[in-house]
């Protein structure tokens, strides 16, 4: 159970702080004009040179090993559902770290995510 | 600069992408490391071993190359639209995980959990209705 709980907090932690860096990452590159392959390789290119990229692949890889190994303790189904816990950490990272406005209205489907969670959490056999 | 009004169809497009092939690499990946099982210790042989494993199993490589394919998308679409709007959005996907989880593994889902999965759904609901940028674009 220890190690269950320690996987879930760094599949949520890294994988949000991986994706809130790889989020500043394309803010600093800003959005794609179009999506054929010439643009879609710039972009691979410009964002191979940004240093918050590297933090979030790692930060991402940590979260991903994390994953596989609560895969091979738990079913999907469960493990999935209960990651998404990261949607709290995401806004609000979105908001500190991102500086993004969060409407009312958009925090209120986090918290109905979050809620949602512990269901899944109670629902857990 | 871009608008939200200039954006809507790519952006519903790819996190279309991202709610099917997000929950397909997880179920695979589901499925791979139940046949692998957990590491049973983290000194290096045995992360070596079980490194060796994943590298060996096809089902881990298509779920890989699933996630990389919904990788893509979801930074396409963070590329135009705030993290805190895409994010939520990609969470349709948790109902398709137990669906699939269910129908194609045969895992038994709780009808509480059921309850939870529909509950994160409205969520995403909720969250789709709200502007998907709120920020300038520098």
């Amino acid at each position: 159970m220890v190690e269950e709980i320690v996987l879930l907090l760094l599949i949520v932690i890294a994988g949000t702080g991986g994706e809130l860096c790889v989020a500043r990452t394309m803010r600093a590159v800003g959005p794609a004009p179009d999506l054929r392959p010439a643009t879609l390789l710039q972009i691979v290119f410009r964002v191979a040179r940004i240093g918050w990229m590297w933090l979030g692949l790692s930060l991402m890889t940590i979260a991903f090993f994390s994953l596989l190994e609560m895969l091979s303790l738990e079913n999907v189904s469960f493990v999935v559902p209960v990651t998404a816990l990261s949607y709290g950490f995401g806004a609000l990272g979105g908001k500190v770290f991102l500086r993004e406005q969060v409407t009312g209205r958009r925090w209120a489907g986090v918290l109905l995510v979050c809620i949602g969670v512990g269901l899944v959490l109670m629902g857990k056999r | 600069m871009k608008t939200s009004a200039s954006f809507p169809l790519n952006t519903y497009l790819l996190i279309v992408l991202m709610v099917i092939l997000g929950p397909l690499g997880n179920v695979l990946l589901g499925k791979g490391m139940k046949r692998i099982g957990a590491a049973t210790a983290w000194n290096p042989p045995e992360i070596l071993h079980f490194l060796t494993q994943l590298s060996r199993s096809g089902l881990i490589w298509t779920g890989v190359a699933c996630l990389m394919a919904f990788f893509a998308a979801y930074m396409l679409v963070l590329s135009w639209a705030d993290y805190s709007y895409v994010q939520p959005a990609s969470a349709m996907a948790y109902g398709m995980v137990a669906f699939l989880g269910h129908f194609l593994l045969g895992e038994t889902v709780t009808p509480l959990r059921w309850a939870g999965v529909l509950i994160i759904c409205a969520g995403v609901l909720v969250v789709g209705h709200t502007p998907p940028r709120t920020t300038e674009i520098k």
